[in-house]
């Protein structure tokens, strides 16, 4: 995992650097700005070494003084801007929510679907997770907001538009009403993503449930007369989970670009959000900061679905 | 090839067996025409294609002609009655636009003294179809009987006046491009270290797979958009600009590729009729050409066609968020750029239209790749 996190760190340093021009370019065309400032402001941020000086003094920033650079923009840490006012617990909120949602929808739909086998609810479940896989996730987005903007005409009410809350609830302390709202402005956000994800975990559950119903111990407890609900659910269900669980760090790509498209167009203030705005400004730090951020988190994803397929199936072991 | 054709009578069956011995090229195609949607997805897949290649034609207008007159202006009502008959020859009248004296709301305001009939196959710009004829036909056109002419805006026009149907239909050819330019880049690469990885194995996999595993340890869309960001301002020509997002996509897709070239490379390796060629004195080149690339073919044709929806829905992504493909060129993607602000949309909810060509040209490609899949895979009953 180390390993991986400094050669991401490396191909994301490199990228920036290939960005034209950088912060200070803006500011030099700023004929208020003194020379002898610029000439400070490149020291500072080592905008005039060469690159692998530039990069190994950002490394040796990290593990010694756990800095990850300063924002350009807001002159402050890396991580405080792209965590400022709990973005971070934001960006946890609508990810883990919105899997959960899929999740919640998709094994149960895809095992209708095994079930129901080549039935024209089967065909149209396909076609429905098809649709959702299809439906880029920005103009699903814009197309929602379009419908309670401008044909339910919602739009005044906040209804799931511009950030998580009202303005009103945004500074209140925790209160049914304040909880009511988030969930009144976060639903976009799990349609708009959860049905990208959906199609594939559907239709991995329903091949790997129909490939269980295949298998000679669901057969045998056919044969001992057990009834069709105990033979699907608590015999092959339980075991066609399992590689749906690896499934779950495969869909965590998905979900981040899901929400970081979703929240540009959304306006939701998360991680995302702040990579997006800092992406605008050039804020190479910030960008490097969300690019690690992005791959941890997606690293991390990966070992928690390892740890808990082990968990799940007694019959995988890791050395 | 037998079983599980309940629903077909005794006769047909015994009829069915005698055709147990195809090739597998017939077998593929026999599965392949079993899958519904996959042969409608087909369809429509060759039908955008056509349209791709005749895109001109299609177009009433060249996609950067803007029309000062018609900014914003909605899609162009078709008339098919007029105050003293019904036709089936649909007419528009004249537009213009006017302000409302007190929101000051722009509104195109009908002029309905003079019928313009839509015809087809009309003179306008001049173009070579296919880059090869020259010729200035285009599908329609509206023409009074006087002569004059009027613009049609069957999707109506952008802030410049530009007409939206002709953008997307010169903008579905880059979109539609996308897909196949990406596997072009991305596919060689994934095949020659894959099946390095997979062929050699030891030190060279190892390397190589911890090298994949970086790339796709990062998120696509983040750094694609760093990419992008990173393209613009060398002053590159947007073509340029293209090349480098196909360029990049081909950088983060090739390592998925990779890996499962590797691991089916990895268990033909060791079938026996890979031992039996090695024992005939088959060089290392051989094995691989002839005896272990026809078996990862049809993993490869499937993961193409998945490869183009996927390709073209990233590359809609980024062309929205303004990194991707840039003016004056065009994509589905980059039209939906202007659709970013609410207010916007509410105004002119046209501007979407586009995003429905990305739907269904995903939607196709997808079942037409879903279809491809049951097809190939030597194990699906059919």
């Amino acid at each position: 995992m180390l390993p991986l996190l400094v050669l991401v760190s490396l191909f994301s340093f490199a990228i920036i650097q290939l960005m034209p021009g950088d912060y200070l370019t803006r500011a030099r065309l700023d004929p208020q700005i003194k020379q002898e400032t610029l000439n400070a402001l490149a020291r500072r941020y080592g905008l005039d070494k060469p690159f692998m000086t530039r990069y190994l003094a950002w490394v040796k920033g990290i593990l010694t003084r756990g800095d990850f650079g300063t924002s350009f923009e807001t002159r402050q840490p890396v991580f405080f801007t792209l965590f400022l006012g709990s973005r971070l617990q934001w960006t946890l909120v609508v990810s883990i929510s919105t899997m959960i949602i899929t999740w919640l929808f998709a094994i149960p739909l895809g095992i209708y679907s095994a079930t129901h086998q080549y039935k024209a609810s089967d065909h149209g479940l396909t076609f429905f997770g098809f649709l959702g896989l299809s439906i880029p996730n920005f103009f699903f987005a814009l197309v929602v907001l379009w419908l309670l903007v401008a044909v339910f005409k919602v739009g005044n009410y906040g209804l799931g538009i511009g950030g998580l809350f009202d303005n009103r609830f945004i500074a209140a302390p925790w209160s049914l009403a304040k909880i009511g709202n988030l969930l009144w402005h976060i639903w976009p956000a799990w349609l708009v993503i959860g049905t990208s994800g959906m199609a594939g975990l559907l239709r991995y559950m329903r091949g790997s449930l129909l490939d269980t119903l295949s298998l000679q111990y669901v057969q045998t407890a056919r044969a001992k007369g057990l009834s069709e609900h105990i033979v699907v659910y608590k015999h092959a269900v339980r075991n066609a989970i399992n590689p749906l669980i690896s499934m779950l760090g495969m869909t965590l790509p998905n979900l981040v670009a899901g929400s970081l498209v979703t929240a540009i167009v959304l306006n939701l203030p998360t991680v995302e959000r702040a990579f997006w705005s800092a992406l605008q400004m050039q804020d190479e730090y910030v960008i490097m900061g969300g690019l690690l951020f992005f791959s941890l988190f997606l690293l991390l994803g990966n070992l928690l679905a390892d740890i808990l397929l082990a968990w799940v199936d007694p019959r995988i072991r890791y050395n | 090839m037998i079983g599980l054709r309940r629903k077909k009578g005794l006769k047909e069956e015994l009829e069915y067996r005698e055709y147990v011995s195809l090739s597998q090229g017939q077998m593929i195609w026999r599965a392949f025409r079993k899958h519904r949607l996959g042969n409608i997805g087909t369809v429509i897949v060759l039908l955008l294609v056509a349209a791709a290649f005749f895109a001109e034609f299609f177009a009433p207008y060249h996609y950067a002609e803007q029309f000062r007159l018609y900014p914003f202006s909605p899609p162009t009502t078709f008339h098919f009655r007029s105050e003293d008959s019904f036709t089936l020859r649909p007419f528009v009248y004249k537009t213009t636009r006017e302000f409302d004296p007190e929101t000051y709301q722009p509104t195109f305001v009908e002029d309905s003294s003079k019928k313009y009939h839509i015809r087809f196959f009309v003179r306008g710009y001049e173009y070579r179809l296919l880059g090869l004829f020259k010729t200035n036909v285009h599908l329609f056109g509206a023409r009074a009987n006087d002569g004059s002419e009027v613009p049609v805006f069957l999707l109506g026009t952008d802030t410049f006046g530009r007409d939206l149907l002709s953008r997307t239909m010169i903008g579905g050819r880059i979109s539609l491009a996308v897909g196949p330019l990406v596997i072009l880049f991305s596919f060689p690469l994934s095949i020659v270290l894959g099946g390095l990885s997979g062929y050699y194995g030891g030190g060279i996999d190892m390397f190589l797979q911890r090298f994949g595993e970086a790339f796709m340890a990062i998120p696509a869309l983040p750094i694609l958009l760093a990419m992008g960001a990173a393209l613009s301002g060398f002053g590159l020509s947007s073509t340029m600009i293209f090349l480098g997002i196909i360029v990049s996509l081909s950088l983060i897709s090739w390592a998925g590729g990779a890996r499962v070239i590797r691991g089916q490379v990895l268990a033909i390796r060791e079938m026996d009729f890979v031992t039996a060629a090695r024992a005939a004195g088959a060089n290392d080149l051989r094995i691989i050409l002839r005896h272990i690339t026809p078996n990862v073919m049809s993993y490869l044709v499937v993961a193409a066609t998945l490869t183009i929806p996927y390709m073209m829905l990233t590359e809609a992504a980024l062309s929205f968020l303004g990194y991707g493909v840039r003016e004056p060129m065009t994509s589905w993607g980059q039209l939906l750029n202007a659709a970013t602000n609410i207010s916007g949309i509410e105004e002119h909810p046209w501007l979407l239209i586009p995003g429905i060509f990305i739907v269904i040209a995903v939607l196709a490609f997808n079942f037409m790749g879903d279809a491809l899949r049951d097809a190939v895979d030597p194990f699906t009953i059919v």
